[in-house]
């Protein structure tokens, strides 16, 4: 199977941190894959999401999406993935229509193509009843599943999840979650983070821990489970990362 | 094209939903212009048209403050209130309260005998110099008699000074009657003939105002001319609290990053940005020029003349606007926050405005500040307006301002893209 995303021996330090946050980190994901990040506070994750986004420039070492080189500074390769950040990335003054159109105008799709993507989308999302209302005045699940909806707007072929079902109530995260699985059934690679570990247990394929900026482990759950003795996700996070405090600040 | 349309489209959607931002860039500017027109018209009618309500407390019984009094309405400027009480200072004080009256002359007891006095002694003089009569010793002093000036604060000292200027011209007026009559009367022992003191002393010099146009027309500069442009350049530049904080918001929110992973460029966005804007300030222009056109006469506002060059105009306000606009998007890339980009932006504007002649006319500033105005985008606009405006001039005419406002206009831009450089966010 091919690689969706091959990084190797990757270093990164913020301009006014004196110690990396990603040491030689490597990873290597598969096309089709439900790959989970977990790592406490401070462990880099967010940073290597940044970087895989082009939202900061890494220093050195080297990262392949989808075959294609990585470089700093450039947005060819922009349309070949999605993202769903943590916070919520629309206009709140808009409604959920009108930030898809102008979402899928960025993304580079056509005025159809979008209106077409958007009529599936709100119908999937059931966000069709409130399309033209201003997302402003949306529920905290239903401004998730509109910034869900940007995300995975122009069908992209790996996805970029940031955290994204907190603070939603469990009808809306199972709701995400299964639209998650359809949308892997239909060939987009899954590259997730999150704090929410029984919900990553029911999503992810292939797991990864990651501490200090460095990977401490990755495998498939049972195999993970299996070599370090833990019983659910959870036990194996605290095993491999201990129980003190890491909070962290830039 | 599309994607720049898909932006265009997105900030006109988020302009009209914000209800407070629109009334700080329409309401205000044209309330602004409304106020302070009104006020400088009924400021210029005061000076020009009304007559300032003078109380004149007679407390001499003799010819010449009879003839000072009648001088004094002969001036035309004046609503004159008399008395013949002995008021103390208090009492004139109390009395022009009363009667609402913004100064106050009192003529004291003697005044009539001392002109007298001194007429007979320049009489004298002069006949001494023609080897007509021998000289007598004077009888006057220096300090011959004084009237006292009583004045509300509100006047303003370059106000006073121009009606103390016509009370002299009536003084020197009823002094020049009493020389003129006591010399004809020392040579020919007979009254000076009425119809020769008027034309000795009455025939003045008429003065013909003419305002200078570089069209030759004869559009007179009035409180419309001059605020109607200005109060239109400041609406334009205050849109920084709206487009600059916008900016910040935009920077601040989650969808800037989502719009930084997209694969396309932020300069997009900020040209987007840009002609919306530009859209904003010609609507601003169109919108506060019309009130001036139509709306002013209908109130009783002198009308707003549109000069004769409309090509002139329209270069002009696109200039000023896209000047209006770098500013206020140069302020929203280095703000960190949206309170940072309305405190200075609005500050900052109110100081440039100053500055730049939009609140005090440039002429009247301080040698210094000559100097300083000039590093006001707002000056150079404000001259823009005023060849086309007040000068009437055509498009060879503000050149010379415009091409200040576009050096400023691409400074601004260029530093704008730097720092969004500086700051990775392009």
């Amino acid at each position: 199977m091919s690689l969706a995303l091959d990084i190797n021996n990757l270093n990164f330090r913020y301009a006014e941190q004196t110690k990396n946050c990603l040491q030689d980190f490597s990873l290597q994901v598969e096309t089709g894959e439900r790959f989970g990040l977990f790592g406490p506070n401070g462990a880099g994750k967010t940073t290597l999401m940044h970087i895989l986004t082009g939202l900061v420039s890494f220093n050195n070492g080297s990262i392949k999406l989808l075959g294609n080189e990585l470089n700093n500074n450039k947005k060819s390769l922009n349309n070949l993935f999605g993202f769903v950040p943590q916070d919520f990335s629309f206009y709140q003054e808009l409604s959920p229509v009108e930030n898809l159109n102008f979402f899928g105008a960025w993304c580079g799709l056509s005025k159809p193509e979008i209106k077409k993507r958007s009529e599936e989308l709100l119908e999937t999302l059931n966000l069709t009843d409130v399309r033209n209302k201003p997302v402003a005045k949306f529920s905290g699940g239903m401004k998730r599943r509109v910034n869900l909806a940007i995300g995975v707007l122009n069908n992209p072929s790996i996805l970029f999840l940031d955290e994204p079902t907190v603070g939603v109530d469990i009808q809306t995260r199972h709701a995400i979650i299964d639209y998650l699985k359809q949308l892997n059934q239909n060939g987009t690679t899954l590259f997730y983070t999150s704090h929410q570990l029984h919900e990553a247990e029911s999503l992810c394929t292939q797991i990864a821990l990651i501490d200090e900026g460095k990977l401490i482990a990755c495998n498939s759950l049972p195999n993970l489970l299996a070599q370090h003795k833990a019983t659910n996700l959870e036990e194996l996070f605290l095993t491999l990362t201990g129980k003190a405090y890491r909070d962290s600040h830039v | 094209m599309f994607k720049l349309w898909a932006a265009i489209v997105k900030d006109v959607k988020i302009l009209i939903r914000d209800k407070v931002g629109l009334t700080f860039m329409f309401a205000m500017p044209i309330l602004l212009v409304l106020v302070i027109t009104s006020l400088q018209s009924s400021t210029f009618e005061l000076v020009n048209e009304n007559k300032v309500p003078l109380l004149v407390c007679n407390k001499d019984t003799g010819v010449a403050s009879r003839q000072l009094i009648q001088a004094l309405e002969k001036v035309g400027m004046f609503n004159l209130h008399t008395t013949n009480q002995n008021l103390n200072g208090q009492q004139v004080s109390d009395t022009m309260h009363k009667q609402n009256a913004l100064i106050a002359l009192v003529i004291p007891a003697n005044f009539s005998a001392k002109i007298a006095l001194k007429a007979k002694d320049v009489s004298d003089n002069a006949l001494n110099d023609f080897g007509v009569k021998e000289k007598t010793a004077s009888q006057t002093t220096d300090s011959l008699y004084s009237i006292q000036f009583y004045y509300h604060p509100v006047l303003q000292a370059s106000y006073r000074k121009s009606i103390q200027g016509a009370l002299r011209s009536a003084l020197q007026l009823v002094e020049s009657k009493q020389i003129l009559q006591t010399l004809y009367f020392s040579l020919n022992e007979k009254k000076l003939p009425e119809s020769l003191e008027n034309k000795i002393v009455n025939n003045q010099i008429t003065i013909q105002e003419i305002p200078v146009s570089k069209d030759g027309s004869k559009t007179i500069p009035n409180a419309t001319q001059h605020n109607v442009p200005a109060w239109t350049i400041f609406a334009m530049f205050f849109i920084v609290t709206s487009l600059g904080s916008n900016l910040v918001k935009e920077k601040l929110s989650g969808s800037f990053i989502r719009l930084k992973t997209l694969p396309t460029n932020y300069l997009v966005a900020l040209f987007s940005k840009q002609i919306t804007y530009m859209a904003v300030c010609l609507t601003q222009i169109i919108v506060i020029f019309s009130m001036g056109v139509w709306l002013f006469p209908l109130i009783g506002l002198p009308a707003l003349n549109i000069p004769n060059d409309i090509l002139a105009l329209i270069i002009v306000s696109i200039v000023c606007a896209w000047c209006a606009i770098s500013y206020a998007q140069c302020i929203g890339v280095f703000a960190q926050t949206q309170e940072q980009a309305n405190g200075f932006g609005a500050v900052s504007i109110v100081l440039l405005a100053a500055i730049g002649g939009i609140l005090v006319p440039s002429f009247a500033m301080p040698h210094s500040f000559q100097v300083l105005l000039k590093f006001s985008p707002m000056y150079w606009c404000l001259e823009s307006y005023y060849s086309l405006f007040l000068e009437r001039g055509g498009l060879h005419d503000v050149f010379k301002n415009i091409l200040p406002l576009l050096t400023i206009a691409i400074i601004l831009q260029i530093i704008a893209f730097l720092g969004l450089k500086k700051k990775s966010l392009i």
